[in-house]
């Protein structure tokens, strides 16, 4: 009956420990996949029908009005932008509503009392984050194809900067979820916060139009140099230095992730 | 080894509430041991903080002689935990949330997945393995929480309130189950607002009431404790030393006072023969009360109280 894993020395307290936390992290990556796949209908079903809407109505309603941006295809500018949006408020909901039912229906339990580390349950849950993101940025690709080629003129740029971007957005819904006590609270930031950040972000237009006071202020916006940054690994275009999108993703990465690991270390929001 | 050890735990809620106000506990391992106590006596706290869901103010948990503090992986490697607010994920199957479960202590799926049809098995919810746990009764809830509280094999399991809101039948094969686990050698401390529960199925016993063990002894010495009824005689003519009254057990209190003992259902009659036999005129005689008493008295009617229980 106790065949129990015993971590009786501390190098094999260390190996084993390793590998549970392994098993745990490949869990709850099956887990948190399984449950995109589930509730497939709220996951990938509206981002879609949303961003074809968008390439309809924007890309070739508008867009042939508009004619160039940029030096490209207005359908070709807000393509990378689109999916980049995407991926924002996808790795950012899925985490957020994930994490949050989990913990209002008390199975985020299941986890805390298992001898996970902190870091793979945070981990596990931004993976999911990046599953969804990723299989939403996929169909909405697809779905830009239909309306236009799309080329990419930096495919390591294209993907470093979409899964980082995925990342940030999971941690910041992860910290979201925690300090959330009802539904309203996961409504707040991805509203008041995320849209107008993401629709001020360069999605559909080029900074190169406002005025230089607004080109300034614009610049504070971190969204900008994701959608930017993304843009540039796929047109070979952006308004921002790419160095300077990659430094702001990993402060942003490092912030968030360290916020995560400490609230959950103090039990904020999950444990009295 | 002990499986647990407790020592001078506090718990301070946000609110200012003091659910524990120091507790000392320990537990052997194999013990079948209850913790008994009137609703909001603390019992789920105390749970909560040797399981890790609930953040102590002060004091020290040591399990299998791991400290929660400083050896937290491998002290929650030793627990399964049955809690009392049903926590499952309401729309996943059966299979699934053990497999989870078992993942979540690093058991890899292939074994888990034998684990799960014999934990499966022996709680009979075989047959609903493919059902989502909304669809199961309270009992059914309760019982695929045991599986998943073993699916680790854990050395010590903790269940809080296993039995409220399951009827009587599966109540019974519950106990049952958790006596055939604790005879493989799996400690089980379980907490109860039923003393009946505590009195049919364990070895060791602590009453909690308001934060305070007041109690914490061998089953049978605490029901022995339960059966005996002592009354202070004031006697008329002072006394130096308590008097031999027969067999009756005596203690002197002061010299106008001696405290008499008698079994529940004794007759008092006999015990004022020998009084008057002995010369001894009482003047007044009062029950004395403990708080042991009132507290199982309040448990005990709480038990008959049709509103209180919680049978589907
Ligand atoms: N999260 C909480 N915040 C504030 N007070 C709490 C909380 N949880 C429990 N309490 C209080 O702590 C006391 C002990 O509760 P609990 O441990 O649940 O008792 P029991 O399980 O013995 O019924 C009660 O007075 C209860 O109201
Ligand atoms: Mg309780």
């Amino acid at each position: 009956m106790t065949e129990t894993t015993l971590p009786v020395t501390k190098g094999g307290a260390q190996q084993s420990l390793l590998r549970i936390n392994l098993i745990g992290l490949l869990t709850i990556v099956r887990k948190e996949a399984h449950r995109v796949r589930r509730i497939w209908v709220q996951t990938i079903v509206p981002p879609v029908i949303t961003m074809t809407l968008y390439f309809v109505i924007f890309g070739t309603l508008i867009g042939r009005r508009i004619g160039e941006m940029d030096g490209v295809p207005y359908m070709n500018y807000i393509a990378p932008g689109l999916i980049m949006m995407s991926v924002i408020t996808n790795s950012f909901g899925n985490v957020v509503s994930s994490f949050f039912s989990a913990k209002l229906q008390l199975f985020l339990e299941e986890m805390l009392v298992s001898p996970l580390s902190y870091a793979t349950i945070v981990l596990g849950f931004v993976a999911g984050g990046m599953i969804r993101a990723m299989s939403v940025a996929v169909i909405v690709t697809a779905v830009a194809l239909f309306f236009t080629n799309l080329d990419v003129a930096h495919p390591f740029i294209t993907l470093s900067i979409i899964l980082l971007t995925a990342m940030v957005f999971s941690l910041a819904g992860l910290i979201n979820a925690i300090f959330a006590n009802k539904f309203d609270d996961v409504s707040i930031f991805p509203t008041f916060v995320l849209a107008p950040l993401t629709y001020l972000g360069g999605v559909f237009f080029s900074i190169s139009l406002l005025s230089p006071v607004w080109q300034k202020v614009a610049l504070l916006n971190p969204v900008l140099y994701m959608v930017n940054g993304f843009r540039y690994g796929m047109l070979g275009v952006s308004d921002i230095d790419i160095r300077v999108a990659y430094a702001i993703i990993l402060v942003f990465f490092v912030v968030l992730f360290t916020t995560a690991m400490v609230l959950l270390k103090r039990g904020t929001g999950i444990r009295h | 080894m002990d499986a647990l050890v407790i020592k001078r735990l506090t718990k301070t809620y946000g609110n200012g509430l003091q659910a524990l106000k120091g507790i000392d506990l320990t537990v052997p391992e194999g013990d079948f041991f209850a913790l008994l106590g009137p609703n909001g006596a603390g019992k789920t706290t105390a749970i909560g903080i040797v399981t890790s869901l609930v953040n102590k103010t002060s004091g020290s948990v040591q399990v299998f002689g791991y400290d929660l503090d400083r050896q937290r992986e491998a002290a929650k490697l030793q627990i399964g935990v049955v809690p009392q607010e049903v926590n499952l994920h309401m729309f996943e199957t059966c299979r699934r949330i053990l497999i989870n479960q078992a993942g979540y202590y690093g058991v890899p799926r292939r074994v888990a997945a034998a684990r799960v049809e014999k934990y499966l098995r022996a709680l009979r919810l075989w047959d609903r393995r493919d059902d989502i746990a909304r669809s199961l009764s309270g009992g059914m809830k309760r019982r695929l929480m045991i599986a998943r509280a073993l699916i680790h094999e854990p050395r010590l399991l903790i269940l809080d309130e296993p039995t409220a809101g399951v009827d009587i039948e599966i109540r019974r094969s519950m106990w049952e189950f958790m006596r055939e686990i604790n005879e493989a050698g799996v400690t089980i401390i379980l907490t109860t607002h039923y003393l009946e529960e505590a009195e049919s199925l364990c070895r060791d016993i602590a009453i909690i009431d308001e934060g305070l063990i007041i109690e914490n002894d061998s089953m049978t010495n605490v029901i022995r404790k339960l059966q005996t009824e002592s009354f202070v005689l004031t006697l008329e003519k002072a006394v130096q030393s308590a008097p031999d009254l027969d067999g009756y057990p005596v203690e002197l209190r002061n010299e106008h006072e001696i405290e008499v003992t008698l079994s529940k259902g004794q007759s008092l009659n006999s015990l004022f023969d020998v009084l008057s036999k002995k010369s001894l005129h009482v003047v007044s005689m009062r029950t004395k009360t403990n708080r042991l008493e009132e507290l199982f008295m309040g448990l005990v009617e709480q038990k008959d109280r049709p509103s209180e229980l919680h049978y589907d």
